[in-house]
This record gives structure tokens, C-alpha cells and sequence, in this order.
């Protein structure tokens, strides 16, 4: 007889992780679909696939709507935050597949691995939300990181998108490294990698002055602040933006912040929220920081990647005053925002697209100058994106910055709510600037007509590619063709919710008091 | 109501060929027509209310209502808005769907705005009322810089807003705080939980900041000549007739109820702002040679009288107030009409110096401005007469030396209006002028408007009568902390 050593795997609540089975199923799959060789497998079943198991994964997380429990010994967590917040990154990722459907980038980077690449990013951000403790927080991180990293080349005929890719892997790693560093002090300080231990720890008092503690929890949030681009560690966010490809870029400003926010959330406004006394008047004066620092640098934007790149790095500051005040309006606040501010980018974005491929002046702002007469379906759209993200009434944007400022002068901190709306007033400037385009402006004359250097000035290596007989879809890509329905549909769909969000905004209420439910240490 | 110009205006644009415009002006009329029912069933206090919950979370009405506060300036809206839309759909307009839809959409916003009886609500119609004269302005707008000019409106007037938005939050959160219920953004509820003096100080200050850059009053009045300057002409008359009106009912509906006791503190700061306005305003208005500027200081000079009378804090300054407020907007709106008019006479040139002459060849149209000049200026026995005479006398009880210098206001006005008047009709026939009689359809525009203005002359108890109780029982809480 020989006995035999038994290990005790955790016990699997499969239906729990039913939205990241689909997930890693789907990413599977388009890989292996990716090698066939039809083209009408890659270019029309591949994405399909892609939003096949985005829409299951979607499907399986409402049927968990109701679950609140831990997952594998306590690794993972499902509850209304994460849930919510899933929602947000597969609407975002079914968005992000639709306007890559047809783009250049899969065609240069191969279907299969493109969208693969996109499914498992968003795998670990599903990871990152869920994330209970420090070690799954780390992995997913480096999940949601790491394939990104690839989109961001994945337009390979385009130095400016390799160097987008190469920049956004040094400066990640940098965070990742930060962040690992953090995580691992905070482990040192506490004895404890559970967010529940680490909790119980900082509210066992005496550890406020720890300067181990300390330094875990400010690297940890530099780390943190990497990802989302909150200032001062914003300034890989305009030149990645830029230079990634149109539809990756809109993926990494939605899908990735909202991500990045909820393990904010997690960790700040559960793990540490003992010594949020320690943490919240830094946090605060980053929110600030952030807040002008965005503000300031999109005045002078002309490229409309970078304006939003830098707008988004001012709506991190507006969201980390959510995270700042930790309350449960603070939660709630932050949660709205992310749900608006993936409606407003999705439809400006969307725009940007389909103007990329129709003019052949990439994302120039003059791409847009005249939209109003010639395209009313797609100036719409950026018009509602725009005044929503100044926050004008009517538009969800409003609805979402009263609800942050509320929670920051609820909170003890009026002076962050001044801050935001300072921040509004800046913004008023760039915002207005793309509108005044779309519609006080004529069309360039340039627009519809094929020039020989494709979209922002693409090397020449490009026009060999054209004559590539197994290619013939960069042919099209690289020329000038109408927007694909798909595209406008997806600017169109986002500009409603924009402005249904600001009109009628009490199922969004719901749905964050969802995920505010989840969060019960709060006031 | 509020919905229907908008409605009508999208319902018309949806439809085929020039059925925008007649859906536009349509919408204008009908909602006219429903104010004046709603005029003639008014009887006194909040009517016509609407009240439920918007935004449960964030204790956000949808409460609207008519009362006394309003109702005048609801007539005027209703007036001029469609008076605007008749005129617009006398001359053709570039993609005039969009252009009929930004306005019906403006009409909206500004009876919301009036109507709303809920803070965050009348923030929200405040800031949503501006946006359609950005597009209207930056699209079918007039001259080079239209669109910088309009933009520099826009940031002006939404700086101030955003303070507002911070303000109206903080009051709500702050009283929520101190009576431990949950937010209540409703005007009556907060007017009843009024805050300490000392939130109340600042707060009063941020809703000041937005309310003097909307009419405009003197310090702040950078975008007006930019602004007005960019604008087309029959937009240009409600924005004039109508916003800057929207602002002074800001103070009267806001700050006096909400914030009584920084009302007092700051009363006479904000009446030596208005002193300002009204000097600085009517100096402009005589040395400008550009008619719209002519009106567009004008109106700064009546707007600081305006704003006179409602910190005066005597209940004849607020009566006065919007009695005046209402003759403004009743006056001014048809006096770019006619500086339109002009222009077109005088080979599209509103320069004063342009024009001249054409008083005897064309008496109906120069005897209509004269009314209209007579009007402006408060000659005895107008309608802006009496309200200029209850404006300064609340202020002649409050603060006796203001009163003083304010008078010659009174007197400027009259050498701005007559020199504009002489300039223009009478002198020499320019050297472009075509002189030539009014059409019957812009007659169409211009006699019913000067027709009110001769109503009200004789009897303005019409607008006095209704707006007296509440406007009294606004000012209340004000006049008892400044005595």
C-alpha cells in the first residue's frame, strides 16, 4: 500500500466564473479559427466569434447579477461592483471588436491573434475586478497588461504604432514594477496578501505610522495611477493614444480605466479604507493634480486621439475624487462616471474611425471640420460625446459630474468638487473647439480624395503592400472608403445613450446602486 | 408647455421640404397662445405645477410651476420667441431645418428655465438654454470672427454657470447636512432651511458671478460686443430680449429668497455694479457708431436698473424690476428688428453713420422706431416709465445717494436713443440709402410688438397686477434682513 498524498483542490463554483470561461473560450477559439484559411473564416467568423463569446460573457454575468460570494478560496470575489463593472468592459469590448472589424490592424497583425489578444485583456480586467487578494490582483494585472502591449503594435506598417507599443511596454513595466514592489511591502507590513487581512490589519491600529505600510500603500497607488493615467503618471497616455491604433485606443481609454478604478475601489476604499486618514489627502492632491494637468495639456491639442487622451487623463482626476472620499456616494459617483464615460468616449471615438477612413487626414481635427452639414450621423454623435464631456446639462456628463461633486463636498472635500468644477471650465475650450469644427467649419478639401500617403503619414513601405496579392484588404485599408455601417452604428448607438443617460439616468442609478451595495464597509 | 416649441421644432425638421419652418413657427405661436391662456386663468401663487421625481437618488424634482415671479416673463419669451420665429421664415436660411430646431430647442430651455422650481433643475435649463445660440450663432452667424466671438460668449457665460452648478450643489448638500434629511434640491424647501451666513456669503457670490455675466453687468461684460457682434439678427433679439432677463430673474427667484442675508451683506456692492453698468453702458451706447452696439450697451445700462432695483431689497424695486425687465425685453427685441430693417436700407451696413434720411419716405417704419426710441429712453407716460420710477424709488429708500446718481442715467438714456434715432432716419440720405417703405410682412412682425409696448404704456397694472403677491413674498425674507 502506498499512500497516496491527497491535495484538495478549492472548491469551484463553475457558474461564477462562467463570464471568464466564455471569455478564455472565445480567445481560444479565434486563435485556432485565426489559422484557417478562408478569408471570409478570418474576416468575417473571427470578430463574430469574438463578439460571440463578449455577448455570452455578457449573458452568464447577468445571470450571476444576484451572487455575492468568494470564488476560489477567497482569490476572487463576484458581487454587484464586479458585475457592473464587467458590464461596462464587455460593452466596451464589444464596441472596441465592432470598429476593429474592418480596421488595418488585424489585417497587418492577423485576425486570429488580434482579437485573441483583445478577448484575454479583457479577461484580466474581468480578473482585476474581482481580484480579493494581492497575488490574483498582480496576475490579472499583468493579464489585462501585457496583451495590450501587442494591440498597441498591432498596426505593424506604422512606426508611430510600434513606437506607441514599445513605449506603452516600457512605461507598463515600470508601473507593473512599481505596483509589484507596493503590493509586496504591503504584504511585509501586514503579514497578510487577503484584501480581508490586509483590512484587518490596518484596523488594528498602530500601523499608521509603519513606514513600511506607508511606502507599500503610496507605491501601490503610483503603480495604480500608471494604469489609469492620473498625473504626474500620465505622460505615456497622449503619445500611446495617439499612436495605437484608432479602435485599440478606445478600448485601452474605456475598458482599461474602468478596470483600473474598480480595483482603486477595492483596494483603497476596502483593504486600506482604515487608513484612508493616510491615504486620502495625497490621493486627493493627485485627483487635483490630475484634474489641471489634463485640462491644461488638451488646449493645445490638434490631434483628436491625444485631445481625448488627454481628456481622459482629466476624467481620471474627476473619478478619483470618487475613490478619495470613500463613502458609498463616492462609489456610486465613480461608477456612474466610468458608465458615462464609456458612452461619451465610445461614440467620439467611433467618430474618429470612421473619419480616419474617410478623409485621410487620420485623426487631425480638421477630420471633422464640416461634419455637420455632410454627415449629421456622425456629427451627432460627437457633438452629444463633447458637451457630455464638458458636462452641459442634458447629457449624462452632467449628471455624472453633479453626482462626483456631490460626493466630494458630501465627503468633507468641497475643495476637490471646486477643483472639478474648475477643471470643466478648461475643458470648456478644447470641447467647444471640435464642436465649433463639426459645424461652423467647411469640409477640407482634401477629404475624399485619395492622397498617396495614407492616414498620419505612413511610410512608404505601406504602398508596397498594396499590390500584395494575399492581402487585397489593405489595398482598401490603406485608400480612402465611406465608414463601414458597423462603425456609425456604434457612434450613433453610444450618442443616444449619451443623451437618453442625461435625460432619463434612473436605470443607471440602479445599476451603481448595485454595484454600491457590494462595498458594505462604507458609509 | 416648455416641451412644445422643441417638439414642434423636431417634428418639423423630421419632415420633408420647408415643412421645418412651418412647424418652427407653428410651435412659437401655439406656445404663445398657451401662455396667454395660461395668463388669463392665472391667479396669483404657483399654478400650472408639475412636480415629480426625477432623479430620486440625487433629490432632484421635475417641479415646475407659473407663479407671479414668472408669468410676465413667460409672456415675454413666448412673444418675442415667436415674433422670431415669424421673422426668421421671412428670409432663407442655410440647412433652416437645423436652424428652426436649435431655436424651438432655445424656447425650451429658457421656459424651463423661467418655470423650474427645483435648483439643479433651473441650473440644468440655465446651462441647456445657451447651447442652442452657440450653434445658431457659429453657424448662421454674421461676420469674420463669428466663431471666435461666440466662443468667448460661450466660456464666459458657462464659467459663470459652472460656479452656479457648484453653488447649487453645495447649498443642497450643506442643507442637508445641517437639517440631517436627505438632499432636497427644491427652491421652497430651501428657501425654508436657509444656510448660515457664512456659506451663504460665498454661495451668493457664485450664483452673482453667473447671473452678471449672463445679462451682462459692467466688470464682466467682455463677450457682449464680440458676442453680439457675431450673432444673426433675429437670434440676436431673443438672446437680448430674453437671457439677460432670465439672469435678473436669477436674483429675484435665488439669491433674495435662498440667501437673504448675503443679499444684505453684498447689497451695496451689487448696486454700485449696476451703478457702473448703468454709467458705463450709456457712455458706450453714445460714442459706439454700430446700431446693434447701440442696443447692446443699451441694454447693459437697463439691465444695471434692472439690478438696481432688485437690491434696492423694497418690494417697489422688485415690482419696478420686473415690470422693467419685462419692457425691455418688449423693446429691445423689435429695436434690432428695425436696426435689421435699417441695414437693409442701407446696403447691409449697420453703421449709423451709413445711414439717415428716411423719415419722410418712409414714416411708418421711423414713426414705429420712435416709439420704440421713446420706450428705450422712459419718457413719461410709457410703460418703462413707471418702471423705471419704481426702480428708483425702492432705491431712493434704501440708498438715497445711488438714487441720485442714477437718475442721470435716466438722462443718458435719452442722448443715446435720440442720437441713434436722428442718425438713423433723419440728417442727410446716405450715400447708400435706399429709402423705402416696411413690407407688410415684416409689419407683420414689428406693429404687434410695438402694439404691446403702447398697451403696457397705458396700463401697466396688466403686468403689475399679476406679479405682485409673489414677487412681494420673494423679496420678503431680503427686505427683513436689511432692516
Amino acid at each position: 500500500m502506498t499512500v497516496l498524498a491527497t491535495v484538495k483542490g478549492p472548491h469551484m463554483d463553475w457558474s461564477a466564473l462562467s463570464p471568464l470561461l466564455a471569455l478564455f473560450g472565445g480567445a481560444t477559439l479565434t486563435l485556432l479559427m485565426g489559422l484557417l484559411r478562408p478569408r471570409f473564416v478570418r474576416h468575417a467568423l473571427v470578430p463574430g466569434a469574438a463578439v460571440a463569446s463578449l455577448g455570452a460573457a455578457m449573458g452568464l454575468a447577468i445571470w450571476q447579477w444576484d451572487r455575492h460570494a468568494d470564488l476560489v478560496s477567497a482569490a476572487l470575489r463576484i458581487d454587484g461592483l464586479a458585475l457592473v463593472l464587467m458590464l461596462i468592459i464587455f460593452t466596451a469590448g464589444i464596441a472596441a471588436v465592432l470598429l476593429s472589424w474592418r480596421a488595418a490592424a488585424p489585417v497587418e497583425a492577423a485576425h486570429g491573434e488580434y482579437f485573441s489578444l483583445m478577448l484575454t485583456s479583457i479577461a484580466g480586467m474581468v480578473l482585476l475586478v474581482e481580484a480579493q487578494n494581492t497575488i490574483t490582483l498582480f496576475v490579472a494585472f499583468e493579464l489585462l497588461s501585457i496583451p495590450l502591449y501587442v494591440l498597441c503594435a498591432t498596426e505593424m506598417r506604422r512606426a508611430t504604432s510600434l513606437e506607441s507599443g514599445l513605449k506603452y511596454l516600457i512605461v507598463g513595466s515600470v508601473g507593473s514594477a512599481t505596483l509589484v514592489y507596493g503590493l509586496a511591502m504591503l504584504y511585509g507590513a501586514t503579514g497578510s496578501t487577503d484584501f480581508s487581512g490586509i483590512a484587518k490589519a490596518a484596523g488594528a491600529g498602530g500601523i499608521g505610522t509603519d513606514v513600511l505600510f506607508l511606502t507599500g500603500i503610496a507605491l501601490t497607488l503610483t503603480g495604480l495611477a500608471f494604469k489609469a493615467s492620473v498625473a504626474p503618471f500620465h505622460q505615456w497616455t497622449p503619445d500611446v493614444y495617439e499612436g495605437a491604433p484608432t479602435p485599440v485606443t478606445a478600448f485601452m481609454a474605456v475598458a482599461t480605466k474602468a478596470a483600473a478604478f474598480g480595483v482603486l475601489l477595492r483596494l483603497f476604499d476596502v483593504a486600506l479604507i482604515d487608513s484612508q486618514a493616510d491615504w486620502g489627502p495625497i490621493m486627493a492632491a493627485l485627483a487635483a493634480t490630475t484634474i489641471i494637468v489634463g485640462n491644461v495639456g488638451a488646449l493645445a491639442q490638434t490631434s483628436l486621439k491625444r485631445l481625448l487622451a488627454w481628456s481622459g487623463v482629466a476624467q481620471a482626476g474627476y473619478l478619483l475624487a470618487g475613490v478619495v472620499v470613500s463613502t458609498q456616494l463616492g462609489v456610486k459617483a465613480t461608477v456612474f462616471y466610468l458608465a458615462v464615460y464609456l458612452a461619451m468616449n465610445l461614440a467620439a471615438f467611433a467618430v474618429i474611425v470612421a473619419r480616419e477612413r474617410e478623409t485621410g487626414l487620420g485623426d487631425h481635427i480638421d477630420s471633422v471640420a464640416g461634419l455637420g452639414a455632410a454627415r449629421p450621423l456622425l456629427a451627432w454623435p460627437m457633438t452629444l460625446a463633447m458637451l457630455s464631456l464638458a458636462g452641459i446639462p442634458g447629457t449624462a456628463g452632467f449628471i455624472g459630474k453633479i453626482y462626483l461633486i456631490e460626493a466630494s463636498v458630501d465627503g468633507g472635500y468641497t475643495w476637490l468638487g471646486v477643483f472639478i468644477v474648475v477643471g470643466s471650465m478648461i475643458s470648456l475650450a478644447y470641447y467647444l473647439r471640435v464642436i465649433a469644427a463639426v459645424w461652423m467649419r467647411p469640409e477640407p478639401e482634401t477629404a475624399l480624395v485619395p492622397s498617396a500617403v495614407g492616414p498620419g503619414g505612413r511610410p512608404a513601405l505601406a504602398g508596397g503592400s498594396a499590390t500584395d496579392p494575399l492581402e487585397p484588404a489593405i489595398a482598401t485599408s490603406e485608400g480612402i472608403r465611406a465608414a463601414e455601417p458597423e462603425v456609425v452604428f456604434v457612434a450613433v448607438l453610444f450618442g443616444i445613450a449619451t443623451l437618453a443617460g442625461g435625460i432619463v439616468p434612473s436605470p443607471l442609478f440602479n445599476l451603481v446602486k448595485h454595484a454600491g451595495r457590494a462595498l458594505t464597509g462604507l458609509f | 408647455m416648455i416641451w412644445l416649441p422643441a417638439a414642434a421644432a423636431l417634428f418639423g425638421a423630421l419632415l420633408p421640404g420647408r415643412s421645418a419652418r412651418a412647424g418652427a413657427v407653428a410651435g412659437a405661436l401655439a406656445t404663445l397662445g398657451l401662455s396667454i391662456a395660461v395668463l388669463v386663468q392665472f391667479d396669483n401663487g404657483p399654478d400650472f405645477v408639475t412636480n415629480d421625481h426625477w432623479i430620486r437618488e440625487l433629490g432632484i424634482r421635475y417641479h415646475l410651476a407659473v407663479d407671479g415671479v414668472n408669468i410676465a416673463l413667460i409672456l415675454l419669451t413666448t412673444i418675442l420667441f415667436a415674433a422670431t420665429a415669424v421673422w426668421s421664415s421671412l428670409q432663407p436660411w442655410e440647412r433652416e431645418r437645423s436652424f428652426y430646431l436649435w431655436l424651438g430647442i432655445a424656447e425650451s430651455g429658457v421656459l424651463g428655465a423661467l418655470t423650474a422650481q427645483d435648483l439643479a433643475l433651473f441650473v440644468g435649463f440655465f446651462d441647456l438654454m445657451l447651447i442652442p445660440f452657440y450653434f445658431l450663432a457659429g453657424q448662421w452667424g454674421v461676420g469674420p470672427n463669428r466663431v471666435a466671438g461666440v466662443t468667448k460668449l460661450i466660456i464666459y457665460t458657462l464659467v459663470g454657470s459652472l460656479l452656479m452648478l457648484a453653488a447649487a450643489v453645495a447649498t443642497a448638500v450643506l442643507v442637508s447636512n445641517s437639517t440631517g434629511q436627505p438632499l432636497n434640491f427644491d427652491m421652497g424647501y430651501l428657501a425654508q432651511n436657509t444656510l448660515p451666513t457664512g456659506s451663504q456669503d460665498w454661495i451668493f457670490l457664485f450664483f452673482a458671478a453667473a447671473f452678471l455675466v449672463k445679462m451682462p453687468l459692467f466688470p464682466l461684460h467682455g463677450w457682449m460686443p464680440d458676442g453680439y457682434r457675431a450673432m444673426p439678427m433675429p437670434v440676436l433679439a431673443v438672446f437680448s430680449g430674453v437671457l439677460s432677463k432670465v439672469a435678473a430673474y436669477g436674483f429675484l427667484r435665488i439669491c433674495l429668497p435662498l440667501f437673504p442675508d448675503a443679499s444684505h451683506h453684498f447689497q451695496e456692492l451689487m448696486l454700485l455694479i449696476a451703478l457702473a453698468s448703468i454709467l458705463y453702458g450709456s457712455v458706450m451706447a453714445f460714442t459706439t457708431t454700430d446700431a446693434r452696439l447701440i442696443l447692446g450697451y443699451s441694454s447693459v445700462a437697463q439691465l444695471g436698473f434692472i439690478t438696481l432695483g432688485i437690491f434696492s431689497l423694497t418690494e417697489q424695486g422688485s415690482q419696478g424690476a420686473i415690470l422693467q425687465a419685462f419692457n425691455h425685453g418688449i423693446v429691445v427685441a423689435p429695436g434690432f428688428f428695425i436696426v435689421a430693417l435699417m441695414a437693409a436700407r442701407s446696403g447691409g451696413s449697420e453703421d449709423i453713420r451709413d445711414m439717415g434720411g428716411i423719415a419722410f419716405r418712409a414714416p411708418v417704419l421711423a414713426t414705429l422706431f420712435l416709439i420704440i426710441a421713446f420706450a428705450t429712453l422712459a419718457m413719461p407716460g410709457s410703460s418703462n416709465f413707471a418702471g423705471e420710477f419704481m426702480i428708483l424709488l425702492g432705491v431712493f429708500r434704501a440708498k438715497l445717494v445711488i438714487a441720485i446718481v442714477a437718475f442721470t442715467g435716466v438722462a443718458l438714456a435719452s442722448v443715446y436713443m435720440l442720437r441713434a434715432f436722428i442718425r438713423m432716419t433723419h440728417n442727410r440720405v446716405g450715400p447708400q440709402v435706399e429709402p423705402r417703405e416696411i413690407s407688410v410682412a415684416d409689419g407683420l412682425v414689428l406693429v404687434p410688438l410695438v402694439a404691446v409696448i403702447l398697451f403696457l404704456a397705458v396700463y401697466p397694472q396688466f403686468v403689475l397686477k399679476r406679479t405682485q403677491t409673489d414677487v412681494v413674498q420673494a423679496t420678503h425674507p431680503a427686505v427683513v434682513a436689511s432692516r
